[in-house]
């Protein structure tokens, strides 16, 4: 019982409850179903980025390049698209996460085998990624006329009452939480968080880790590359610019320590939909959506502070019995 | 992020000779890129030689460079600051209030240093007092900055800046040397001096590579931090003042996705992004290497997006080649 009081997801889930129920007391019906079933099916992109981001995290790792890759996938599968109509759209999302695997790996592999920090490797393939999308358009965009009915469907058809997209995103979630809590992989991307050196002890190969973690968020990036070119109808250079970091941002806010080992599905996804619920709050109680940056950067800060509080007295005990000075 | 490599550090019974050390440290090495680019440059265009030529090309990379040399104490001391080009949006965006209210050239000058100043007092009180991981706060910090700007400014701009704020950004100091070309090449040397030549900056090496260590040598660690991130801030209000001044504007989303050119900056200097090493040099050749890159292939109408996966494959070609060729030796002479 006192686990759950003091578990952060719960109280994350209660804040976004808060700001639901806060909201709806100035415009009635936010939180209707159909109006938070709207804001879970905006946010489900961003909660499978933040799953993907919390897997690198978790290994003490970050990767910056998740946009890029989404929005370099998504243009390669909307050109595939555009120019054979004919390929299966189901197919076409096989290919996207496998793309996006494949630029997954090359951070995973130069993670790994090279030794270089993934915040520099991501760094540079940040920009590698967008710019490739430039050279495989040729600075084009892909519009909406230009794609198949099924492609733009893919992710609106309803199904049991829930655009399909946010089945995308719940199917993923349970995925996770079972690949996370029941899978011997799952565990070592917590043990190599925790400790790198006592894992190594422990047979876990430290390096080969965080190289699958960079594999499932390429992957997830790559088919999340799909989601969002069909559901916002658009292929550009511009596509997702500047998200990786909303989804940094998701994830520290759901508790996950950017030092690497602690964090849970839970807590990745409560973090995604605060922000969609921020975002979604701010147009209906006519505050101008320009304040939306500021407060989600107030929510980050805040999140951290309140995250870090239980260890934050570092240092260590030199004399073991304190003596009262005379 | 820190310390998952778990391989012992290799300790030569015997050091090079100075002269072979310095020929193969990492700023020899970049200055040999840079001389390489310059010569390319020169071959494939016949505009690229000329004096006025290359004096805009500095007006690319100076400001950010100028952010660059505080930055990288900041990352050799262990931290990182990315709020930094929010910083830009937010001095700028107090100086043009101020502007409204008819604040004359030097009255807005401080307003830019002092907003920057004051928000890296803000990082750096949430870095060191409540001790939060530096790259997250930034993260925070980097909305929260940017945000502001946009609740002030939305959709408008400032403009009007009055024509004698305009020298900080398109003034010359002498022949083709512009205000601000300058200004770098000072910083410069009182970088250098600062992180090379005193007590303070031999404390940023200790911190960063073992705090531990440097709080039981009575280094108080917190306080250099501390200072380190005002300084950073202090310096993107400079770089607020200068961009300013150089686009006689101000908008929200000015200096947009600066913070990383001026991460890959520091890094492609040689400062170890896990902290404890770099120079001064490398980062200032690093510097005229991305002006260098961007300029020659903007001669040659490449787009500024291609530039950046020439940028980003550098960065990454940089630090994994000396890596490749330490392996490659090691393996000949087994």
């Amino acid at each position: 019982m006192m686990g759950l009081v003091r578990s952060r997801e719960l109280w994350l889930a209660l804040t976004v409850a808060a700001i639901a129920l806060a909201t709806a007391t100035r415009a009635p019906g936010f939180a209707g179903a159909e109006n938070l079933l709207g804001i879970f099916n905006n946010t489900a992109i961003l909660m499978i980025l933040a799953l993907g981001q919390m897997t690198v995290i978790l290994t003490r790792c970050i990767d910056l390049s998740m946009a890029s890759n989404l929005a370099l996938t998504g243009m390669i599968v909307a050109l595939v698209n555009a120019a054979h109509p004919a390929i299966p759209v189901p197919l076409l999302m096989a290919m996207a996460a496998l793309v996006g695997l494949c630029l997954g790996a090359l951070n995973g592999a130069l993670v790994w085998r090279l030794g270089i920090p993934a915040i520099v490797v991501t760094l540079g393939t940040l920009t590698i990624y967008r710019g490739a999308i430039f050279l495989i358009a040729g600075g084009q965009w892909v519009n909406a006329d230009q794609m198949s009915p099924d492609f733009i469907q893919y992710t609106r058809l309803p199904f049991l009452g829930l655009p399909v997209l946010s089945w995308y995103a719940i199917v993923i979630a349970a995925g996770f939480f079972l690949l996370m809590t029941r899978t011997a992989l799952g565990r070592s991307f917590y043990a190599v968080g925790v400790n790198p050196t006592a894992s190594v002890y422990a047979g876990i190969d430290v390096g080969r880790t965080q190289f699958t973690a960079f594999c499932l968020s390429g992957a997830l990036s790559g088919f999340c590359g799909y989601l969002w070119v069909s559901r916002y109808v658009i292929g550009s250079v511009e596509v997702a610019r500047g998200y990786e970091l909303t989804i940094v941002a998701a994830c520290v806010i759901g508790g996950i320590s950017i030092a690497g080992g602690v964090g849970t599905v839970a807590g990745a996804l409560l973090g995604a939909l605060f922000l969609g619920v921020v975002n979604s709050a701010l147009p209906v109680i006519n505050i101008s959506p320009f304040w939306q940056m500021a407060i989600s950067g107030a929510a980050i800060i805040l999140a951290v502070i309140l995250n870090a509080r239980s260890d934050r007295r570092g240092g260590r005990l030199i004399l073991r019995t304190a003596e009262p000075a005379q | 992020m820190k310390d998952t490599s778990l391989t012992a550090r290799h300790i030569p019974d015997r050091l090079d000779s100075p002269l072979r050390a310095a020929l193969l440290s990492w700023p020899s090495l970049l200055l040999a890129v840079a001389i390489a680019l310059f010569v390319l440059n020169a071959l494939a265009s016949p505009y690229f030689l000329s004096p006025w030529a290359l004096s805009d090309a500095t007006f690319n990379f100076t400001e950010k460079a100028i952010i660059a040399l505080a930055m990288a104490l900041l990352i050799i001391s262990g931290e990182i600051d990315l709020s930094v080009a929010s910083i830009i949006a937010l001095a700028s965006t107090m100086m043009g209030l101020a502007l409204q209210f008819g604040v004359g050239t030097p009255g807005l000058v401080a307003i830019g240093l002092l907003t920057g100043a004051a928000c890296g007092v803000f990082n750096g009180l949430l870095v060191t007092r409540l001790a939060l991981p530096s790259i997250v706060v930034t993260i925070g910090t980097m909305s929260f900055f940017r945000g502001i700007s946009y609740i002030t400014l939305g959709d408008q701009a400032f403009k009007g800046y009055p024509p004698s704020f305009w020298y900080f950004g398109q003034g010359y100091v002498w022949w083709v040397i512009s205000f601000e070309f300058a200004l770098f090449l000072i910083l410069a040397v009182l970088f250098y001096v600062l992180l090379h030549r005193t007590n303070f900056g031999r404390q940023i090496f200790v911190i960063g590579n073992n705090p531990v260590a440097a709080r039981f040598s009575g280094v108080r660690v917190e306080r250099v931090k501390f200072l380190l991130f005002c300084l950073t801030g202090l310096m993107s209000g400079v770089a607020a003042v200068l961009l300013t001044a150089r686009l006689a504007s101000t908008r929200p989303s000015i200096a947009v996705g600066w913070e990383l050119e001026v991460v890959t900056m520091v890094v492609l200097g040689g400062v170890n992004i896990l902290g404890g090493a770099g120079s001064i040099q490398g980062v200032v050749i690093a510097a005229f290497i991305m002006g260098l890159v961007t300029f020659g292939l903007g001669l040659l109408n490449v787009p500024g997006i291609v530039m950046s996966i020439f940028i980003g494959a550098l960065l990454i070609a940089v630090i994994a080649l000396p890596i490749l060729v330490r392996r490659l030796r090691e393996r000949l002479t087994r």
